[in-house]
């Protein structure tokens, strides 16, 4: 066991040193926003002279990707010396060097279903920020239908010709390649058609198209593909097993969808009410307001406290599955609750939404863009169809 | 940790085991329709004594376990599935905790032990109103040469028809709603002048009004402790404790309604097949998931004696209460006409759900209080 006061373990010690003397100082707090973050690729640029020296720094020591294998670009570290890693870039609170979706997503899909050849290549592309990579799973005609999926790749013996269209691809406009589902199977169950598939973005026959959504400008775009070419080589995995891939990438994407969520600065509900309303001897000054406001900051406390117990029952070894089925359903619900507080109490001023405007701004933004957050990864229908038939055992129709 | 240790694990099988045999929701209706005089199975009560529940949250120096409200809770939640009626809120979670918090050396020296081996029955004679307020005491105790001369009335005093001794909340100073002058004493159920009349309540247990007409109560029979701040207290962990009973009440509920959703067919298919009841099914299921949380972090509280112990109490009960009321409307509603009748148990736990969420505060009285803590 370490002994923090007799002294700590060798490599935690050397850790902290070196992260202590390399991460330079603004690579350290919050990340404001996503253009707080170094993306890599073709056409990447650091935001900062520190983003460059802190990536350079941490490439050369093998800690882009530092549980990977060494011949895949990683630092080769055991799950334990990564343990350390994280907890003392934590305790600094350390930007991660390179930012990506090939970092999150694709490496750990790449590193369980990927050929030798693949892996060499497209890992050490990612750790080496040359690539970029966005995702394309969700079609106009495939939502919350996800496998109901169209966009078609045909064998032409040398190659596939892929014909179709993503939707809410996050900057597909900044990526150099796409990793995506594609259908090489109409016939049977339409799970089992399926295929998971690289594509250079720079192909001849693909275009993107950014989507403007109610709150303004955004991240996604509309992604095409008329008569791409793509090489047999870039078929990932099985033919028409792709599904199995798309479930376990979607659990990274969850996760990462946690992580990065917290670079929107969190809204103080009971604040901006209190700022808005006034209280009289104490009290908010609006009693409706003020029920529905306790109302809500007793939920938000519980589930809190219930995010803290499916840690503890995780620690424990008990199965908490069942807990965690209801985190995005109750989370979302519950921001989209405080949103619609903060533009109840806020009245008229709310409603700006003219940047220049003042500092509530923002707020008409922050209200529309959070009606997003019950559809995105899942539609809170999808969570709770999901907690009847897989937690509650109720019967399929 | 939001996890119950082994010990505690224990503790919950055994009581389950023992309330499966010995008091499943049947022996509630039975009690009813006898018109059992006391309300309770004192056969029952005696081996849940027998099992040491009665002194569980009792000092070891006293004859108890010294096991904690955590431990207390669990049993809760499990007389809550099987709705069992027994003393054990107001002997144990009420009367002892108030012992425990306010009694004099003497006192707990006197009453604790007899409270741990389960020889005495006491009840918390404090509401005057239909709704619970702590400060709202009009009962007067003056002060005489011999003793103290109490007069007034009670309401909703549980168990107090077959109570040896009361807990009773006086006002020995200022005026009705003053936090300033109240005073907790111990009464004899014999006392002169005390005129106890049973009310028999929709969840089939019981309660009591109370009067007193100048009842004498000797000088040391005033708890050292017992001031307003103390019965806040009492009345706080009183909440979490029937928030951990109203959990294991949600559950059972939620269960059964589910296993009805699965058995149930109309239009050729099982209900539980239709959306419309699955979506309400899931959401039930979150709450009670968030129920659990809560209920384990207030127990803890009162066991770590956390400074925000009333937050985490309001916080519990609220949300408890909100839920056993959802939970047991919905499950009447789901279980459909066979719900209505009196032959199926399901209506119990609307009936004890509805009891429980109104004792000691109901949703609305606690989420003023959350928002009060909270500054707002």
């Amino acid at each position: 066991m370490e002994n923090e006061i007799g002294g700590l373990n060798p490599f935690r010690k050397e850790t902290r040193t070196w992260l202590e003397e390399n991460c330079p100082l603004t690579m350290r707090g919050q990340i404001k926003d996503v253009n707080d973050l170094y993306w890599g690729g073709r056409q990447g640029a650091f935001p900062s002279d520190d983003h460059k020296v802190w990536f350079e720094r941490m490439h050369a020591k093998g800690w882009i990707a530092p549980h990977w294998d060494k011949k895949y670009g990683g630092g080769g570290l055991s799950d334990r010396e990564h343990k350390i890693l994280m907890e003392e870039m934590a305790r600094l609170r350390c930007k991660p060097p390179l930012f990506s979706f090939g970092l999150a997503m694709l490496g750990p899909a790449l590193l369980k279903f990927a050929s030798e050849t693949q892996k060499e290549h497209y890992l050490n592309d990612i750790v080496n920020a040359k690539i970029r990579w966005c995702q394309g799973y969700s079609e106009p005609n495939a939502g919350s239908d996800l496998a109901g999926l169209q966009m078609k790749a045909e064998d032409k013996g040398d190659h596939y010709l892929v014909n179709g269209s993503k939707i809410w691809t996050s900057f597909g406009d900044l990526a150099d390649w796409i990793f995506c589902l594609v259908r090489t199977n109409s016939e049977g169950k339409k799970q089992d058609g399926i295929s998971f598939m690289l594509i250079d973005m720079q192909s001849e026959g693909t275009a993107t198209r950014p989507i403007r959504l109610i709150s303004g400008k955004s991240p996604f775009t509309e992604t095409f593909f008329n008569d791409v070419k793509v090489p047999k080589e870039n078929l990932v995995g099985e033919l028409n097993k792709g599904w199995t891939i798309a479930k376990y990438l979607l659990t990274h994407e969850r996760q990462m969808i946690g992580g990065i969520g917290e670079t929107d600065e969190k809204l103080n509900v009971l604040e901006i009410v209190n700022d808005a309303i006034g209280s009289v001897n104490g009290k908010l000054n609006d009693t409706i307001l003020r029920t529905a406001l306790a109302r809500h900051e007793m939920n938000r406390e519980i589930f809190a406290l219930t995010i803290d117990r499916a840690i503890d029952e995780a620690k424990a070894g008990n199965d908490s599955g069942a807990l965690s089925s209801l985190f995005k359903y109750y989370g979302t619900e519950l921001n989209v609750e405080a949103m619609e507080l903060i533009m109840s109490a806020s009245g008229s001023d709310a409603l700006m939404m003219d940047d220049s405007a003042d500092k509530h701004a923002f707020l008409a933004r922050r209200f529309l863009r959070s009606k997003g957050n019950t559809i995105e990864g899942g539609t809170s229908e999808v969570q709770l169809n999901i907690i009847s038939k897989n937690i509650l055992g109720l019967p399929i129709k | 940790m939001l996890v119950i240790n082994e010990e505690q694990k224990m503790l919950k099988a055994s009581v389950r085991d023992f309330l499966a045999i010995q008091s499943p929701l049947a022996a509630l209706r039975k009690l009813r329709d006898e018109k059992n005089s006391d309300g309770i199975d004192r056969q029952l009560w005696g081996g849940m004594c027998e099992m040491g529940l009665t002194g569980l949250t009792i000092s070891e120096a006293f004859g108890g376990l010294d096991f904690g409200y955590l431990g207390l809770g669990l049993v809760l939640e499990e007389t809550g599935r099987t709705l069992t009626a027994s003393p054990l809120i107001s002997t144990v979670l009420l009367s002892t905790t108030a012992i425990n918090l306010a009694g004099s050396a003497a006192q707990k020296k006197a009453l604790l032990p007899e409270l741990a081996r389960g020889q005495l029955i006491m009840a918390l004679a404090h509401e005057e109103k239909a709704h619970h307020d702590p400060g709202h005491v009009a009962t007067k105790a003056e002060l005489r040469r011999d003793g103290y001369v109490l007069n007034g009335h009670k309401t909703f005093v549980l168990d107090g028809h077959i109570a040896d001794k009361f807990i009773v909340v006086a006002r020995t100073a200022g005026k009705v709603d003053d936090a300033k002058g109240i005073a907790l004493f111990l009464v004899d159920a014999t006392a002169k002048g005390l005129k106890v009349e049973r009310t028999q309540m929709m969840d089939s247990r019981n309660a009591a009004k109370i009067s007193f007409e100048n009842v004498l109560v000797p000088k040391d029979q005033l708890m050292e402790a017992g001031d307003y701040d103390t019965l806040v207290k009492i009345f706080d962990i009183g909440c979490i404790g029937l928030a951990a009973e109203m959990l294991g009440s949600a559950q059972e509920c939620f269960e059964r309604t589910l296993a009805y959703l699965k058995e149930r067919r109309q239009f050729g298919v099982p209900i539980g097949s239709f959306q419309a009841l699955q979506h309400r099914a899931a959401k039930m299921f979150i709450d009670i998931e968030l129920c659990k949380s809560v209920v384990i972090k207030a127990l803890k509280a009162i066991d770590d004696g956390t400074p925000d112990l009333s937050r985490m109490a309001s916080l519990a009960k609220a949300k408890l209460g909100e839920t056993i009321k959802l939970v047991s409307n919905e499950a009447i509603q789901m279980h459909g006409g066979i719900g209505m009748t009196d032959d199926a148990e399901i209506g119990f736990f609307l009936k004890r759900g509805r009891v429980a969420q109104q004792t000691l505060g109901d949703y609305p009285y606690h989420l003023d209080r959350f928002a009060r803590l909270r500054g707002f």
